[in-house]
Order: structure tokens, then sequence, then C-alpha cells
């Protein structure tokens, strides 16, 4: 708790979030590993899109951005492009991000522009009550969903790595620890860093699906996540009804705001002399 | 002044928000605005500003926002369909107080509507296109060399006022090309946002001046501070308070009105003896301007009023300036926009509307026959 109180808005607490709520335990892996990163505070961006994951940015003692519905990237692409010395970080929800979201989503993982991205995955719309999302699981309920979810849910991870990312972790409010280390290998990593960092909604998704409340949520969490180095050795059909956790990839692609520099560097270089 | 050119109405807008600071552009392509675009594409990166072409309209007002918050002056250009989409992203720039310029080149509408034929019809999206009370700049030139002294305006007022500000051009000035001369970028006056003097411990973001405007720090200089869409207090934290909620709104709007006269840009010729008053703005103040020659040519006793801000609404100037006019002309490239205001301050008894939706430019004779009959002159 030491390490992240200094990050934390005191004035802005106690937050909005329901009891067995794992958001707070993600904001807390994400302030510990800025802590790890030892990211100057002065410079160092939070932006939020809307939704209970959203909320986090408003008690994180920074400059701080609560943008609209889905439009987190888009503002922070603004400010990393105005600005690239700065570091920043976005917080979003799993409907905001790949719902309302979804063309900023693959767009910014397409131009790997140095943001690291926490998608706070829950399966469902808390913060409206309930209502099914693009990450809601097949067949699985909803207020919108009354007779189960017909659709086919997003798989976040792959749609990043499809789109671009070139960094692409999961990680569980449960394995908190390792949860804060993905996500400081996502900010040190320079590109599109997306983690998608799975949490509990003990009232609006787990009520409705009987899933228990937040201690056998977690638990379910601990039981079906399989790390990437097991999964790798395992069957296909022993990783059904399981997920994986874990760095998932990494690769090399020139950064947005660095290639623009180089435009700078050479339209200025060129001068008036070559033209 | 440097030496004469010719020049898009476009061309001038993007060179007008260059000499005024700008150094930040994101943007989608759209017709007729796309000159803009393509421009500032161009120049930015030669003086270290920065060019981004969004995925989308949305992204692209969002990408703006978050610029403008670090202190860069920053602009997006659009047409109809894309202010659409823009205006829940430009209702969180007021609420949030956030300085930026959406030049609007306006074409026919509703929808998809004549991409390329000039039109007026978003005097009113331009003024309430975002939801809830809020105040807003809009400016409308009506040449070319007037797209590029407004353009510096708008970013001085936006900046001034801690608000969006829509540069409201339609087709035909985006694309007419005129000679003109533009002044040297030294002799331009040059406003900048205010910057907190507290220090970072007792700064509030949302606290007014005397005059209701708060001073912005930048992003990334220390002052930590929260931006939300949500209704907020002087720290800038949500509130559901009444209170908090009712100065905020009134002050969204307050701060812009009780600046009027500051804001308020217009032109006018020959109205001291004037019976007969064209009031105008925009494209249609080229026709209205030589209709009212042609009438004054016939004895009618006439006079223009040209309204570069009609937002918000200068009402003590029309009311000023008309007060001895028995007859108001409006004519309007839209069914009657503009009109709608200023019969509510001048009287409906004494205003007519001439208006065009047909996708072509009023005719000055379209505007003389009107002059002359009120005028009494056959």
């Amino acid at each position: 708790m030491a390490v992240i109180e200094k990050y934390l808005r005191q004035s802005a607490l106690p937050h909005i979030w329901c009891p067995g709520c794992g958001h707070g335990i993600l904001l807390a892996a994400i302030l510990r590993a800025i802590d790890k990163q030892q990211l100057e505070q002065d410079k160092t961006i939070i932006v939020s899109g809307i939704g209970c994951s959203s909320r986090a940015s408003g008690y994180m003692n920074f400059n701080t951005v609560h943008t609209a519905h889905g439009r987190a990237l888009p503002f922070a692409t603004g400010i990393k492009l105005a600005h690239p010395e700065l570091n920043v970080i976005v917080i979003t929800g799993d409907g905001d991000a790949t719902a309302i979201g979804g063309n900023h989503f693959i767009h910014a993982c397409r131009r790997n522009i140095d943001l690291t991205t926490i998608i706070f995955n829950n399966n469902i719309y808390g913060m409206t009550g309930g209502q099914s999302s693009p990450l809601t699981p097949h067949g699985a309920f909803a207020t919108t969903a009354p007779y189960g979810s017909i659709d086919r849910p997003f798989d976040i991870a792959a749609l990043a790595i499809a789109a671009g990312s070139t960094y692409v972790a999961r990680g569980t409010a449960y394995h908190a620890m390792q949860l804060t280390d993905l996500i400081a290998k996502g900010i040190a990593s320079k590109g599109f860093s997306v983690i998608d960092a799975i949490s509990q909604c003990p009232t609006s998704f787990g009520r409705k699906n009987k899933q228990g409340g937040p201690v056998q949520m977690m638990q379910w969490q601990k039981d079906h996540a399989v790390l990437i180095q097991a999964a790798v050795k395992m069957k296909p059909e022993e990783l059904v009804g399981k997920f994986v956790i874990g760095e998932l990839h990494k690769s090399e692609a020139p950064e947005y705001t660095a290639e623009y520099d180089k435009i700078i560097a050479r339209i200025q270089g060129k001068g008036g002399a070559a033209q | 002044m440097s030496a004469a050119r010719l020049m898009q109405g476009n061309q001038a807008c993007a060179e007008g928000m260059i000499a005024a600071g700008v150094r930040f552009f994101a943007g989608y392509p759209i017709t007729p605005s796309t000159e803009v675009a393509e421009i500032l594409a161009e120049e930015l990166p030669k003086i270290g500003g920065k060019f981004i072409q969004m995925e989308d309209e949305i992204a692209s007002m969002g990408a703006v926002l978050g610029a403008s918050l670090t202190g860069t002056k920053a602009i997006t250009a659009t047409s109809g369909p894309g202010f659409s989409l823009k205006q829940e992203l430009i209702g969180y720039g007021c609420m949030s107080e956030i300085p930026c310029v959406i030049v609007n080149v306006q074409r026919m509408g509703p929808s998809t509507g004549l991409p390329t034929s000039p039109a007026q019809g978003d005097v009113m999206q331009s003024r309430w296109g975002t939801h809830g009370d809020h105040g807003i700049i809009v400016l409308s030139p009506g040449s070319v060399r007037e797209a590029f002294d407004v353009a510096v305006a708008s970013v001085n007022f936006s900046e001034k006022y801690r608000t969006p500000v829509i540069l409201l051009l339609d087709e035909v000035i985006g694309h007419m090309r005129e000679r003109v001369e533009l002044p040297e970028t030294g002799s331009l006056q040059i406003i900048g946002r205010k910057t907190p003097t507290d220090s970072p411990e007792t700064y509030q973001a949302y606290k007014p001046d005397a005059d209701g405007v708060p001073p912005m720090a930048p992003f990334g200089t220390g002052y930590y501070y929260h931006v939300t869409g949500l209704v907020h207090t002087y720290a800038g934290m949500p509130s559901g308070g009444g209170k908090v909620t009712d100065e905020l709104v009134h002050r969204l709007e307050s701060k812009l009105t009780r600046a009027q006269d500051d804001i308020t840009l217009y032109t006018e010729d020959g109205l001291a003896d004037a019976d007969v008053i064209v009031l105008t703005y925009g494209g249609s103040s080229r026709a209205a301007g030589a209709a009212v020659k042609a009438a004054r040519a016939k004895g009618v006793k006439v006079g223009l009023l040209k309204l570069i801000t009609i937002w918000p609404f200068p009402a003590e100037l029309v009311m000023e300036k008309t007060k001895h006019a028995k007859t108001i002309i409006v004519p309007e490239l839209n069914c009657g926009q503009l009109v709608g205001e200023i019969e509510r301050y001048v009287g409906r008894d004494k205003v007519v509307s001439v208006t065009r939706v047909d996708g072509e430019l009023f005719t000055p004779d379209e505007i003389v026959g009107p002059i002359l009959t009120a005028g009494g002159v056959k």
C-alpha cells in the first residue's frame, strides 16, 4: 500500500466500485507497475473512457482525462503525438474498448503508437447495470441477453495481435503480482501495448450467471487460467474452457511518433538547400 | 503585407491557422474541406508541428482535444456529415473547456446531400449540435482574405475563452480563388491561453478568474488535475451537486456572452441613412454586397450589415444598427436559419427572409428584387 499511496488522489476516495469488484486490484497493479518502471509522475498521463473501469483515472494523482465512451484512445493518441516525451497510459473496459471504441482500438494497434492500454475486462457493462458486452461469453446471461447471449465474444488478445499491436498480454485480478509485471513490461515496450486484464463483477455478471460471490469468482480465475509457458505444451482439447495468461505476443515494428519525428528531422534537415 | 497571391479560401484558412500558432491537426478526408488537411499535412512537419489522419471523424476530434490538453494549439476540418459525427466531442470540449477550432466547410445537406455544392445549412447545428446548454463561438468569413483573418481570430478566441470555436466556411468560400495580400505574421495579434499563477498544490483547474475563464495548466508540467465530461467541481472532480451544476452550466454560456463585444466581428457599409438593410453572413454576403450597390444606384437607401460572428448572436449590435431601418432583408443559403434569431430581436414585421436551397449561389438580382420592393422602387 505504501508504494501506491503517493499515486492515489486521496481526496477522491473512497471509490465508487461495488464490494467485491476486481477493478481496485487492477488499479493497484497499474500503480505498482508505474512505480516499478519509475515513471516520472509529472510526465505520466492517464486517459480513460466511460464505464466502471474508466472511473479509475479519477483516483490517480497525475494529469488524468476521463473522456467520452470509447474515445480514450483518440485522446491518448493526440496527447502522445503532440508530446511524445509523455508516458501515456490508457484505462478502458471491455465494452468501452471493443464495442463503441472498437474502431479506435484496431487503428491504435495498427499505428503502433507508444501507448499502454489496460482493458478492465469483466464481461459486462457494469455501470449501466449489467448489459451484454462483446466479451460476454456465448450463452451467458445479461439484462439485455435474458435468454442467454447468442453473440460470439471477441478474443481481445487475438484481435490486438491481428491488428498489429507489438505487446499483448493477459492477466487477472487473482494473479495480481503477475499482472503488475505484465503491465510494467507493456509500459517498457515501445509501441502499442495491450493488457487484457480479467476482472470480476459480482454485482452485475456473477449474480446473473450464478457464479457466486467475489471469492468464488476469483477462484474461477485461478482455476481456469493457464500460464502461457504451460499452455504451449498442452493439446488444444486440454485448453477447452480455459484461458491463457502471461505475455502472449511481442514483436518489433516502427513506433508511430518516432516515425513522425523522423519525417520532421528529414524535412527540416533538407531545409531550403534541396528545394 | 506580403506579395499578392492567388489562393483558395481553404488555403487561406490553413495559412491563417499556422500564423495563429496551430501546431497540431487531426482529421478525416471529406469534401469540400480536404484541402485544409492536405495543406497542413505538408506544412506542419516543416515547422515541427504534427498532422495525423485518424480512422474517423470522431477520433480526429478526440485527438485534437488530447493534443490541446498538452498546451498545443490544435484544430480539425470537416464538412456536414463529419460535423455531425464530431458533435459528441465538441460537447466534451465545451464542458471541459478545451481550446480548439473546428473548421466546417459547409455543403448541402441533410445527410450526404450535395457534397460539392455551397450551403449555409449548419448555422443552427453549429450552435446547438451537441446536447445540453453550452456556449460556443461561431465565425463565418465571406472572402478568401477573411478566411485567413477569421482563422486567426478563431484560434485567438478559443485560447482566450477556453472553448471550441466553429469556423463556418461554405463550399464557395472554401473553393473560391481570389487575389489576396496576407499580413506579415509578425504584425498579427496572437493570443495564447492563460496559465496558472498558483502553485501546483493550490491550483484548481476549473476555478474561474473574474472573467469567468479558468487558467489552464498544460499536461506534463507538474499541475495534476482531472478532466471529465461529467459535471465537476473547481478541482475538476465529478459532482452531482445542484449548485455546482447550475453554476457550471451558466458559466459555460456567460463567459462568452459577457465578452460579446470582444467576440463580435462584423463589417458595415452605407448604414447611416439606410431605410433598408441587407443583413448577411458568409458566402451569401458576396451577392448581397453586389445587390446593395445595384439598388443604391437605383435610388434605394440601402445598407449592408455583414456579421462575421454569428454565435453568440450579437443581438445588441443588430438592434442598434437596424433601429432606424424599415426593412431588414436576410439572404441565406438555407431554409431560413439565422433569420429566426434576427426576428427575435428586431421583430417579425420588419424582416424579409430570402432563401435558396438548390445547391446554387444567390445571384445579386435575387436580392435586388426584395430591396427594390422594400424601397418602393419599381
